[in-house]
């Protein structure tokens, strides 16, 4: 392995009781880069991060974080990771600001260095206002960006995201995402859980995808979803008028397939052949069809859970599902 | 979130270059860091101190006026006699609490942070523990001055009634080691409330709090005789008012190592093994 693989695992089990957790997972995230592991609920995707971030301790197998072991060199492993998520929390009686300074304060910064860190922390997650009340009056949105200010304050090297959007509105995940992209700018390495395959796509270099505590795939997003293989060809006609005449085109570079108007005003039509793109800009040129869009899309990460697992991702969460169909 | 752009805040670069153990005292630092914590939560949420306010006034008047009469032959004589040893029973009962606390508290994901975070493991147990201290302070003062009104008095020196109030703070504050032990085992905090009152109250009861130790049966007394509250309200009684000390204190600082010598590993190894 290279050496600037800054968190690796390799062959994790962990138990408890009789149900099995994680039955040998291997991991590898190299610096500067974000990794999601993707997986539905109870797969295992806590209990892996709970290992690499010191909290559990593996029945077998072994993991490092910046060359240093989870288990025998756990102290200096604290000193570089940063947790948030459904479990790594603040403390709801504390303000947001008596939060971040405690944390500061535990992380060797200094009285006024805790001061200093949390004032810039609540300035750039925009806490500022609200920092003098209670964390158990924030909002959801709120008290996610106070958990990941938190796991912020020792500046660490490695951050852990356990589902940080589960249960936000699609506006805040958005955020959330854009301070993770600022975060793997300024050179820290992320590894990311989600149930939202969306998220991973949006957010990760590369993808682990875990179903009952195993690794069935690793790849880039673009690499699982060629798994799949097949591809959708999206036209926005210029002029609504063409689009029987486009449907009737997409038909025939497509496999065989019937256009369908997924969209108001945009026909889409499942292609196996890398041709098909430039062969249908050929025909629509060939008798005047002007178009507004034209895309080739790869199939969404719930397409390829589905293939990979014969489950779709979220059997439970039929209002994501659609999200993504739509 | 619109202000969310640009590089996040970098901190001090003295943070990344720390070495494991960059300063001394890591421990009594963390503890007292997150002792703050507790005390922030104890001032936000008042009512949590009814138990160390407004029981030893109770237990005081109820008694005092009840049983005084008949036990005593005159209120003021019981009220001399029985408020050190309402004093040590509500410090007893006081200690209850963290156990309760803390089994709401560890379930929340505050306490994963902490084991994520670079500190001695047990700084946040010992942190929650010294919190306390100013519960225990707060029953004192409130049985005191409950005392002062009703007509007690102390009768030696204000360097021994200090010195008595001490000894009963100190008491509470190894006792709750016990409390800590068992909210790391039982899974609710009714079930360490429950388990630590069936504990606490024979403690208190089968004691010299109320009566005088010489009028109860012989096979009382033997249990009576050990029992750490009646040595601890023996030692507070000859500091209040002038009674034999005897090696009261002694046994009572005993109990005390003994507390958290024993109590103490097995909470921080349950805390340790809790998941």
């Amino acid at each position: 392995m290279t050496a600037d693989l800054v968190i690796e695992a390799e062959g994790l089990v962990k138990h408890f009781g009789k149900t099995r957790a994680l039955q040998g997972v291997d991991l590898a995230v190299p610096r500067g880069t974000v990794l999601g592991v993707l997986g539905p609920n109870g797969a295992g995707k806590t209990t892996a991060v709970r290992i690499l971030s010191t909290l559990l301790t593996p029945d077998s197998g072994t993991a490092r974080i910046g060359g240093f072991d989870v288990v025998r060199d756990a102290e200096r492993v604290r000193q570089s990771i940063g947790l948030t998520g459904q479990y790594a929390s603040v403390d709801e009686d504390l303000t947001g600001r008596q939060n971040l300074e405690l944390f500061g304060t535990l992380l060797e910064l200094g009285r006024v260095g805790a001061r200093r860190r949390a004032a810039e922390l609540l300035d750039w997650f925009d806490l500022t206002e609200a920092a003098g009340r209670p964390a158990k009056t924030y909002s959801g949105g709120m008290r996610r960006r106070l958990d990941l200010a938190a796991s912020l304050v020792g500046s660490p090297d490695v951050i852990f995201l356990d589902e940080p959007t589960t249960g936000l509105d699609p506006a805040k995940r958005e955020d959330m995402w854009e301070v993770v992209r600022s975060l793997v700018t300024n050179g820290s390495t992320v590894l990311l859980t989600t149930q939202y395959l969306e998220e991973a796509d949006a957010l990760a270099d590369s993808i682990t995808v875990i179903d009952h505590g195993r690794v069935i795939a690793h790849d880039t997003p673009e690499g699982l979803k060629r798994v799949v293989g097949g591809q959708t060809l999206e036209v926005r006609p210029s002029d609504l008028a063409d689009l029987p005449r486009i449907a009737a085109i997409l038909s025939e570079v497509g496999s065989g397939a019937q256009a369908d108007e997924i969209r108001k005003g945009v026909l889409a039509v499942p292609v196996t052949d890398d041709r098909a793109l430039t062969e249908s800009v050929a025909r629509f040129a060939a008798v005047g069809i002007a178009v507004t869009e034209l895309s080739l899309h790869l199939p969404s990460l719930d397409e390829v859970f589905f293939t990979l697992t014969g489950r779709t991702a979220s059997e439970d969460d039929t209002t994501h599902r659609t999200e993504v169909a739509a | 979130m619109s202000t969310l752009v640009g590089a996040p805040p970098t901190a001090s670069p003295a943070l990344s270059t720390a070495a494991p153990n960059p300063r001394p005292f890591r421990l009594v630092r963390h503890s007292l860091a997150l002792a703050k914590r507790s005390l922030i939560k104890t001032w936000r949420t008042p009512e949590a101190l009814i138990d160390v306010t407004l029981q030893p006034v109770l237990f005081l008047v109820i008694f005092v006026y009840v049983f005084g009469g008949a036990v005593a032959g005159s209120t003021h004589d019981y009220l001399q006699f029985l408020l050190p040893g309402i004093l040590a029973q509500t410090i007893a009962t006081g200690a209850i609490a963290i156990g309760v606390n803390l089994n709401t508290d560890i379930a929340k994901g505050i306490f994963d942070r902490f084991r994520s975070l670079p500190i001695p493991r047990s700084a946040p147990l010992v942190g929650a523990v010294l919190g306390d201290v100013v519960r225990y302070v707060i029953v004192t003062v409130s049985t005191l001055a409950i005392g002062y009104l009703m007509g007690f008095r102390i009768e030696t020196d204000p360097f021994r009634a200090i010195a008595g109030c001490l000894l009963a703070v100190l008491f509470a504050l190894c006792l709750s080691w016990l409390p800590v032990y068992v909210s790391m085992k039982v899974r609710t905090p009714g079930a360490v409330q429950g388990l630590m009152f069936a504990l606490i109250m024979p403690l208190s009861f089968a004691s010299n709090v109320f009566v005088a130790a010489d009028t109860l049966p012989g096979w009382m007394r033997a249990f009576v005789d050990v029992n750490p509250m009646t040595h601890l309200v023996d030692s507070v009684r000859g500091l209040f008012l002038g009674t034999p000390l005897g090696s009261h204190v002694w046994w009572t600082l005993a109990w005390c190592v003994g507390f958290v010598a024993v109590f103490m590993p097995l909470a921080l190894r349950a805390y340790r093994r809790k998941i």
